[in-house]
């Protein structure tokens, strides 16, 4: 392996461990672009919404701060989009998934069930 | 119809069979947003009712209807939202 493929991997590995360490750690994550308070793509900002409006505690994670993550996030779960919401380590769904587990209130009942206290 | 939304239709009808398609252009919507073009076509709603999601979870449904439209993701659509589900469920 040449050293710039070597970097690339170890690059790589750091990402995906930062990735699983979020998961682990928090019980609810969303992976977004931009912050909670200033969400920087409306698909983010819905998310963010539906997780306030349910008072659910969640943990941001910004992908614009790093390509390799925003890269990143998108293998680790293989979805090809961003945002994207953990629940107790496991991939719940973007955008589309959330709004529509919102409406049909499944949301609120994983969460309950998964003992993420909401509001 | 534009050239774009025609692509996604006659692949998700090849790929599916549903018995339900709705492919709008939303683009107009997101106009100056990121990824959006001159031409429109990048920004799409679609609904895909088929009888290939009875048995599949959400997360299953929307990563094969991407899959089938990985070409179209990989050039000129920049977001879609997804509305997948399979007969007798409701919306």
């Amino acid at each position: 392996m040449t050293d710039i493929a070597t970097q690339q991997q170890q690059i790589d590995d750091a990402i995906a461990g930062f990735i699983a360490k979020s998961i682990a750690e928090n019980p609810v994550v969303l992976f977004m672009k931009g912050v909670p308070d200033q969400p920087r793509c409306g698909f983010s900002a819905t998310v963010v919404q539906i997780l306030d409006h349910l008072g659910v505690e969640f943990a941001g994670v910004d992908v614009l701060q790093s390509e390799a993550l925003r890269q990143g996030i998108k293998a680790f779960s293989d979805w090809p989009t961003i945002p994207q919401l953990y629940v107790n380590g496991e991939f719940v769904g973007g955008c589309d998934i959330i709004r529509e587990m919102f409406q049909s209130g499944e949301l609120k009942t994983l969460l309950t069930e998964q003992g993420v206290a909401t509001a | 119809m534009g050239a774009v939304a025609q692509s996604i239709r006659a692949k998700l009808s090849a790929a599916f069979s549903p018995t339900r398609l709705e492919v709008e252009d939303d683009s107009a919507r997101h106009h100056g947003h990121a990824g959006s073009r001159p031409g429109g076509e990048s920004h799409f709603n679609l609904v895909i009712e088929s009888p290939h999601f009875e048995g599949l979870n959400r997360v299953q449904r929307q990563r094969a209807v991407l899959a089938a439209l990985a070409e179209e993701l990989a050039g000129p659509v920049h977001a879609l939202s997804i509305s997948a589900r399979a007969p007798g469920e409701a919306a």
